[in-house]
Protein backbone atom coordinates (compact mmCIF):
# COMPACT_ATOMS: atom_id res chain seq x y z
CA UNK A 1 0.00 0.00 0.00
CA UNK A 2 2.49 2.52 1.00
CA UNK A 3 4.41 3.65 -2.05
CA UNK A 4 8.01 3.29 -2.31
CA UNK A 5 9.48 6.81 -1.89
CA UNK A 6 12.75 5.85 -2.81
CA UNK A 7 15.57 8.40 -1.38
CA UNK A 8 12.95 11.45 -1.17
CA UNK A 9 11.36 9.70 1.74
CA UNK A 10 12.19 12.54 4.08
CA UNK A 11 11.39 15.45 1.94
CA UNK A 12 8.03 14.27 0.70
CA UNK A 13 6.79 12.92 4.17
CA UNK A 14 8.35 16.61 5.77
CA UNK A 15 5.84 17.98 3.06
CA UNK A 16 2.98 16.26 4.24
CA UNK A 17 3.54 16.25 8.16
CA UNK A 18 3.82 20.10 7.98
CA UNK A 19 0.97 20.62 5.72
CA UNK A 20 -1.08 18.78 7.96
CA UNK A 21 0.14 20.18 11.14
CA UNK A 22 -0.26 23.92 10.13
CA UNK A 23 -3.91 22.99 8.36
CA UNK A 24 -4.74 21.18 11.94
CA UNK A 25 -3.17 24.54 14.04
CA UNK A 26 -5.48 26.49 11.99
CA UNK A 27 -8.29 24.59 12.59
CA UNK A 28 -7.68 24.31 16.15
CA UNK A 29 -7.11 28.50 16.36
CA UNK A 30 -10.08 29.43 14.23
CA UNK A 31 -12.90 26.84 15.96
CA UNK A 32 -11.14 28.09 19.56
CA UNK A 33 -11.58 31.72 18.79
CA UNK A 34 -15.18 31.48 17.00
CA UNK A 35 -16.52 29.94 19.48
CA UNK A 36 -14.91 32.12 22.22
CA UNK A 37 -16.31 35.10 20.47
CA UNK A 38 -19.42 33.64 20.26
CA UNK A 39 -20.13 33.05 23.93
CA UNK A 40 -18.97 36.79 24.41
CA UNK A 41 -21.50 37.24 22.39
CA UNK A 42 -24.15 35.55 24.09
CA UNK A 43 -22.94 36.86 27.73
CA UNK A 44 -22.90 40.93 26.42
CA UNK A 45 -26.68 40.08 24.47
CA UNK A 46 -28.23 38.62 27.90
CA UNK A 47 -26.25 41.18 30.03
CA UNK A 48 -28.01 43.54 27.43
CA UNK A 49 -31.24 42.37 27.78
CA UNK A 50 -31.40 42.34 31.91
CA UNK A 51 -29.87 45.91 31.77
CA UNK A 52 -32.96 46.96 29.29
CA UNK A 53 -35.41 45.26 31.85
CA UNK A 54 -33.77 46.46 35.18
CA UNK B 1 -32.18 40.29 -4.34
CA UNK B 2 -28.52 42.11 -4.63
CA UNK B 3 -25.07 40.53 -3.91
CA UNK B 4 -25.46 43.84 -1.73
CA UNK B 5 -27.80 42.59 0.34
CA UNK B 6 -24.93 40.78 2.37
CA UNK B 7 -23.58 43.50 3.31
CA UNK B 8 -25.93 43.39 6.14
CA UNK B 9 -24.39 41.47 8.78
CA UNK B 10 -27.73 39.55 10.23
CA UNK B 11 -28.23 38.44 6.18
CA UNK B 12 -24.37 37.78 5.66
CA UNK B 13 -24.54 35.87 8.71
CA UNK B 14 -28.01 33.57 7.42
CA UNK B 15 -26.34 32.91 4.01
CA UNK B 16 -23.35 31.90 5.41
CA UNK B 17 -24.92 29.33 7.92
CA UNK B 18 -26.44 27.74 5.05
CA UNK B 19 -22.98 27.40 2.86
CA UNK B 20 -21.06 26.27 5.56
CA UNK B 21 -22.28 22.71 6.22
CA UNK B 22 -21.28 21.72 2.36
CA UNK B 23 -18.29 24.04 2.32
CA UNK B 24 -16.58 22.20 5.23
CA UNK B 25 -17.84 18.32 4.12
CA UNK B 26 -16.85 18.67 0.52
CA UNK B 27 -13.54 20.40 1.50
CA UNK B 28 -12.19 17.29 3.61
CA UNK B 29 -13.76 15.41 1.14
CA UNK B 30 -11.87 16.53 -2.01
CA UNK B 31 -8.85 17.10 0.45
CA UNK B 32 -9.09 13.59 1.48
CA UNK B 33 -9.71 12.35 -2.31
CA UNK B 34 -7.14 14.72 -3.55
CA UNK B 35 -3.97 13.59 -1.27
CA UNK B 36 -4.96 9.95 -0.90
CA UNK B 37 -4.96 9.49 -4.60
CA UNK B 38 -2.14 11.78 -5.35
CA UNK B 39 0.38 10.02 -2.43
CA UNK B 40 -1.17 6.24 -3.00
CA UNK B 41 -2.11 6.08 -6.44
CA UNK B 42 0.01 7.87 -8.61
CA UNK B 43 3.09 6.53 -10.20
CA UNK B 44 6.47 8.02 -9.66
CA UNK B 45 7.54 11.24 -12.22
CA UNK B 46 10.57 10.18 -14.69
CA UNK B 47 12.81 12.84 -14.27
CA UNK B 48 11.42 14.18 -10.49
CA UNK B 49 11.02 10.64 -8.86
CA UNK B 50 9.07 10.09 -5.68
CA UNK B 51 8.96 13.88 -5.04
CA UNK B 52 6.28 14.72 -7.55
CA UNK B 53 3.96 13.79 -4.55
CA UNK B 54 4.60 17.48 -3.36
CA UNK B 55 2.90 18.88 -6.47
CA UNK B 56 -0.49 18.10 -4.31
CA UNK B 57 0.02 19.97 -1.25
CA UNK B 58 2.41 22.55 -2.87
CA UNK B 59 0.54 24.19 -5.85
CA UNK B 60 -3.18 24.18 -4.04
CA UNK B 61 -1.64 25.55 -1.03
CA UNK B 62 0.70 28.67 -3.21
CA UNK B 63 -2.23 28.72 -5.37
CA UNK B 64 -4.90 29.57 -1.89
CA UNK B 65 -1.79 31.98 -1.09
CA UNK B 66 -2.24 34.20 -4.23
CA UNK B 67 -5.94 34.11 -4.23
CA UNK B 68 -6.56 34.54 -0.68
CA UNK B 69 -4.43 38.28 -1.00
CA UNK B 70 -6.69 38.69 -4.91
CA UNK B 71 -9.87 38.08 -2.34
CA UNK B 72 -8.70 40.25 0.14
CA UNK B 73 -7.86 42.74 -2.42
CA UNK B 74 -11.82 42.86 -3.63
CA UNK B 75 -13.10 42.73 -0.51
CA UNK B 76 -11.03 46.02 0.70
CA UNK B 77 -12.01 47.61 -2.78
CA UNK B 78 -15.44 47.25 -1.53
CA UNK B 79 -15.01 48.56 1.26
CA UNK B 80 -13.19 51.92 0.38
CA UNK B 81 -15.61 52.33 -1.64
CA UNK B 82 -18.72 51.23 -0.39
CA UNK B 83 -17.98 51.70 3.57
CA UNK B 84 -19.65 48.17 3.36
CA UNK B 85 -17.91 46.69 7.37
CA UNK B 86 -18.75 43.22 6.66
CA UNK B 87 -16.39 43.57 3.37
CA UNK B 88 -13.58 44.38 5.75
CA UNK B 89 -13.86 42.07 8.32
CA UNK B 90 -13.80 39.20 5.31
CA UNK B 91 -10.29 40.57 4.43
CA UNK B 92 -9.18 40.24 7.72
CA UNK B 93 -10.48 37.04 8.11
CA UNK B 94 -9.04 35.82 5.31
CA UNK B 95 -5.43 37.15 6.15
CA UNK B 96 -4.36 34.28 8.48
CA UNK B 97 -5.52 31.50 6.21
CA UNK B 98 -3.73 33.17 3.61
CA UNK B 99 -0.43 33.59 6.04
CA UNK B 100 -0.71 29.65 6.87
CA UNK B 101 -1.29 28.75 3.26
CA UNK B 102 2.07 30.96 2.54
CA UNK B 103 3.84 29.42 4.69
CA UNK B 104 3.45 25.60 3.75
CA UNK B 105 3.93 26.59 -0.09
CA UNK B 106 7.11 28.57 1.20
CA UNK B 107 8.31 25.30 3.24
CA UNK B 108 6.97 22.23 0.99
CA UNK B 109 8.56 24.39 -1.94
CA UNK B 110 11.87 24.61 -0.17
CA UNK B 111 11.23 20.69 0.56
CA UNK B 112 11.26 19.77 -3.14
CA UNK B 113 13.50 22.19 -4.33
CA UNK B 114 16.35 20.86 -2.20
CA UNK B 115 16.59 17.30 -3.87
CA UNK B 116 15.61 18.94 -7.93
CA UNK B 117 17.38 22.11 -7.53
CA UNK B 118 20.24 21.06 -5.45
CA UNK B 119 19.14 23.82 -2.79
CA UNK B 120 16.47 25.16 -0.49
CA UNK B 121 16.08 28.34 -1.58
CA UNK B 122 17.16 30.41 -4.59
CA UNK B 123 16.58 34.59 -5.24
CA UNK B 124 14.23 33.19 -8.03
CA UNK B 125 11.44 35.71 -9.35
CA UNK B 126 8.62 33.71 -8.45
CA UNK B 127 10.02 32.75 -4.79
CA UNK B 128 11.06 36.02 -3.97
CA UNK B 129 7.67 37.60 -4.59
CA UNK B 130 6.31 35.21 -3.19
CA UNK B 131 8.60 35.49 -0.25
CA UNK B 132 7.70 39.15 0.04
CA UNK B 133 3.82 37.97 -0.18
CA UNK B 134 4.32 36.14 2.91
CA UNK B 135 5.95 39.60 4.41
CA UNK B 136 2.76 41.17 3.46
CA UNK B 137 0.46 38.79 5.13
CA UNK B 138 2.49 39.43 8.06
CA UNK B 139 2.72 43.12 8.26
CA UNK B 140 -1.38 43.30 7.04
CA UNK B 141 -2.29 40.80 10.65
CA UNK B 142 0.38 43.31 12.23
CA UNK B 143 -1.72 46.71 11.20
CA UNK B 144 -4.94 45.54 12.48
CA UNK B 145 -3.51 44.50 15.76
CA UNK B 146 -1.54 47.61 15.98
CA UNK B 147 -4.52 50.12 15.26
CA UNK B 148 -7.67 50.29 17.75
CA UNK B 149 -10.08 52.45 15.88
CA UNK B 150 -11.44 49.48 13.60
CA UNK B 151 -12.66 51.98 10.53
CA UNK B 152 -9.12 53.49 10.63
CA UNK B 153 -7.56 49.98 10.47
CA UNK B 154 -9.64 48.97 7.92
CA UNK B 155 -8.76 52.01 5.79
CA UNK B 156 -5.07 51.46 6.70
CA UNK B 157 -4.94 47.50 6.09
CA UNK B 158 -6.82 48.01 2.96
CA UNK B 159 -4.51 49.89 1.46
CA UNK B 160 -1.41 47.81 2.41
CA UNK B 161 -3.49 45.18 0.38
CA UNK B 162 -3.50 47.13 -2.20
CA UNK B 163 0.19 47.75 -2.70
CA UNK B 164 0.94 44.29 -1.61
CA UNK B 165 -1.35 42.82 -4.44
CA UNK B 166 1.59 43.44 -6.98
CA UNK B 167 3.30 40.84 -5.31
CA UNK B 168 0.50 38.42 -5.35
CA UNK B 169 0.31 39.08 -9.26
CA UNK B 170 4.06 38.45 -9.64
CA UNK B 171 4.46 35.60 -8.15
CA UNK B 172 1.57 33.92 -10.26
CA UNK B 173 3.20 35.89 -13.02
CA UNK B 174 7.04 36.49 -12.51
CA UNK B 175 7.70 33.21 -14.65
CA UNK B 176 6.25 35.08 -17.49
CA UNK B 177 8.04 38.46 -16.95
CA UNK B 178 11.14 37.02 -16.32
CA UNK B 179 12.79 33.96 -18.09
CA UNK B 180 15.87 33.65 -15.70
CA UNK B 181 15.66 31.59 -12.51
CA UNK B 182 14.56 28.18 -11.56
CA UNK B 183 10.80 27.76 -10.80
CA UNK B 184 9.07 25.94 -13.65
CA UNK B 185 6.13 27.89 -15.77
CA UNK B 186 2.45 27.32 -14.97
CA UNK B 187 1.98 24.07 -13.83
CA UNK B 188 -2.54 24.13 -14.67
CA UNK B 189 -2.69 25.68 -18.54
CA UNK B 190 -5.80 25.89 -20.60
CA UNK B 191 -3.03 24.50 -23.30
CA UNK B 192 -3.23 20.96 -23.69
CA UNK B 193 0.82 20.95 -24.56
CA UNK B 194 1.80 22.66 -21.57
CA UNK B 195 -0.25 20.82 -19.23
CA UNK B 196 1.09 18.16 -16.82
CA UNK B 197 0.04 14.68 -17.81
CA UNK B 198 -3.72 13.43 -16.29
CA UNK B 199 -2.51 10.69 -14.28
CA UNK B 200 -1.38 14.24 -11.94
CA UNK B 201 -3.51 16.22 -13.08
CA UNK B 202 -6.76 14.65 -12.10
CA UNK B 203 -5.27 13.75 -8.32
CA UNK B 204 -4.34 17.36 -8.30
CA UNK B 205 -7.31 19.31 -9.19
CA UNK B 206 -8.98 17.33 -7.05
CA UNK B 207 -6.77 18.55 -4.34
CA UNK B 208 -7.12 22.01 -5.14
CA UNK B 209 -10.88 22.11 -5.15
CA UNK B 210 -10.76 20.74 -1.58
CA UNK B 211 -7.85 23.62 -0.39
CA UNK B 212 -10.43 25.82 -2.39
CA UNK B 213 -13.44 24.81 -0.26
CA UNK B 214 -11.82 25.09 2.97
CA UNK B 215 -10.33 28.88 2.12
CA UNK B 216 -14.14 29.26 1.90
CA UNK B 217 -15.59 27.90 4.65
CA UNK B 218 -12.32 29.27 6.69
CA UNK B 219 -13.28 32.83 5.30
CA UNK B 220 -17.02 32.22 6.25
CA UNK B 221 -16.31 31.28 9.67
CA UNK B 222 -13.83 33.55 10.52
CA UNK B 223 -15.58 36.38 9.48
CA UNK B 224 -18.33 35.63 11.24
CA UNK B 225 -16.55 35.24 14.53
CA UNK B 226 -15.47 38.65 13.76
CA UNK B 227 -19.00 40.36 13.14
CA UNK B 228 -19.58 38.40 16.73
CA UNK B 229 -16.19 40.23 18.36
CA UNK B 230 -17.62 43.38 16.46
CA UNK B 231 -21.11 43.05 17.81
CA UNK B 232 -19.90 42.33 21.60
CA UNK B 233 -17.67 45.25 21.69
CA UNK B 234 -20.53 47.71 20.50
CA UNK B 235 -22.90 45.91 23.70
CA UNK B 236 -19.98 46.57 25.97
CA UNK B 237 -19.09 49.93 24.83
CA UNK B 238 -23.09 50.83 25.11
CA UNK B 239 -23.50 49.04 28.50
CA UNK B 240 -20.50 51.44 30.33
CA UNK B 241 -21.99 54.18 28.92
CA UNK B 242 -25.32 53.65 30.21
CA UNK B 243 -23.71 52.47 34.10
Amino acid sequence: MMPNLGTYAFEVLSSYAATLVLIAGLLIVTLRRGMRARDALRRMEEETARHGKG
Amino acid sequence: MSFWEYANPVKFLALSARVQPFAWGAAAVGIFVGLVWGFFFTPDDFRQGSTIRIIYIHVPSAWIAINAWIMMLIASLIWLVRRHHVSALAAKAAAPVGLVMTVIGLLTGALWGQPMWGTWWAWDPRLTSFLTLFLFYLGYIALWQAIEDPDTAADLTSVLCLVGSVFALMSRYAVLFWNQGLHQGATLSLDKEENISDVFWFPLITSIAGFTLLFIALVLYRTGTEISLRRARALGARLEKEA
